[in-house]
């Protein structure tokens, strides 16, 4: 799957199909922090994203 | 699959700290009565009253705005470009874009105009770029809001962030500051408007989504001065707990405020006096505001007189 990682504007590839929920573990990501898009929809931490399925990772947190 | 609770059909968000999912309507509808809850709750203002909501761009800011309209609120949004590069560019787009699809009354003021852009008064008084951006900004509400006759000021700011502060005060004891730490402050000088904070039991997270499934066009990108920020480590140490404790955060703002603010109350400031320069509200002969644009009015002056003399050699 393709991810992209926003604001930072990073592609990276991880194989195969997985949990939301193990994808931002692997990222180091803690729920809350961020929204996981796939196309036009939000999916949940329990969703699988398939091998060939594009997502964005959107941080949610600003400062200032 | 995971359920709506409110129509049991399937659910797009989860909210741990409600321990809920909804779907993007029902979320929608929840979102604004948190809002109109929270407004209502603390009187923060009425629907004939009319509200300057500060909007930056960003997701908080934005997301407020288009809560208020959809509850039936009479508002003009106020957006200050700061002169912060590309990212007071976008920020300024964003605004506008949305208050023209919507057809809404927008004060814009330009801190290029008049030579006080956030890098410059940070170049010339050595001050951390935000430090000064908080002074400008603070400023710069009041006095548009006392200028156009608002009553009330609402800001984005949402349960991260308020968390996030107390946390930081509570780390300094800055007792004046928590005597302060509330939804509503009321004005305490004759050009004050009452301040209010509609979004303050809502997450970061929360109005992320909620602007996403507005299809908000909000600016993605983080402020080029808030790397480093003291303020995202106290968001990042209270996510941590958050992810291991849901609810912790809303606790502890909530739990604040009913028990812990009142044993601050005395050591709120004393009433300000008005400021020499501008007339707004101080706590010296001139405001913070003032006394930053002196600073830099007399280094710029010192800067221009030596090269001007280098020139010359």
């Amino acid at each position: 799957m393709l991810i992209t990682l926003l604001p930072q504007r990073k592609r990276i590839e991880i194989e195969g199909r997985r949990r939301v929920a193990d994808i931002l573990h692997q990222l180091g990501l803690l729920p809350g922090t961020v929204m996981v898009i796939r196309g036009d929809e939000l999916v949940t931490d329990e969703e699988v994203v398939e091998a060939t399925d594009s997502i964005e990772i959107r941080n949610v947190i600003s400062g200032g | 699959m995971m359920k709506c609770k409110r129509c049991r059909s399937k659910a797009e968000v989860q909210i741990r700290h409600h321990n809920a999912a909804f779907c993007r309507p029902c979320f929608i509808l929840v979102f604004q009565r948190q809002v109109q809850r929270a407004i209502e709750k603390h009187r923060m203002f009425t629907p004939e009253e009319e509200v300057l909501v500060a909007v930056s761009g960003g997701k908080d800011s934005l997301a407020l705005w288009d809560a208020l309209i959809e509850l039936g609120y009479h508002t003009v949004g106020l957006h200050l470009s700061l002169g912060i590069g590309e990212y007071s560019r976008t920020s300024r787009t964003r605004t506008l874009e949305f208050a023209c699809r919507r057809n809404l009354r927008l004060i814009t003021v330009d801190l290029e105009a008049d030579g006080g852009t956030i890098p410059e008064l940070a170049r010339f008084t050595n001050r951390p770029a935000c430090a000064a951006c908080g002074t400008t900004k603070r400023h710069e509400f009041d006095r548009v809001a006392f200028e156009n006759g608002f009553k009330v000021l609402a800001t984005g700011h949402n349960l991260d962030d308020e968390a996030a502060r107390l946390l930081g005060n509570v780390m300094r004891w800055q007792l004046h500051y928590l005597a302060k730490q509330a939804p509503i402050l009321e004005p305490t000088h004759e050009r004050l408007a009452r301040k209010v904070k509609p979004l303050y039991r809502v997450s970061e997270y929360e109005t992320a989504v909620y602007a996403f499934f507005r299809r908000i066009d909000y600016v993605v990108d983080e402020c080029p001065n808030s790397v480093g920020a003291t303020q995202l480590m106290y968001k990042d140490a209270l996510n941590r707990l958050e992810a291991a404790m849901p609810g912790t955060k809303l606790t502890f703002i909530q739990d604040f405020l009913t028990s812990g603010r009142s044993a601050f109350s005395a050591a709120a400031d004393d009433t300000p006096q008005t400021c020499e320069g501008c007339g707004m509200p101080s706590f010296g002969a001139l405001c913070s505001y003032c006394r930053l644009r002196r600073e830099v009015e007399n280094k710029q002056r010192a800067w221009e007189t030596t090269h001007t003399a280098s020139d010359g050699h």
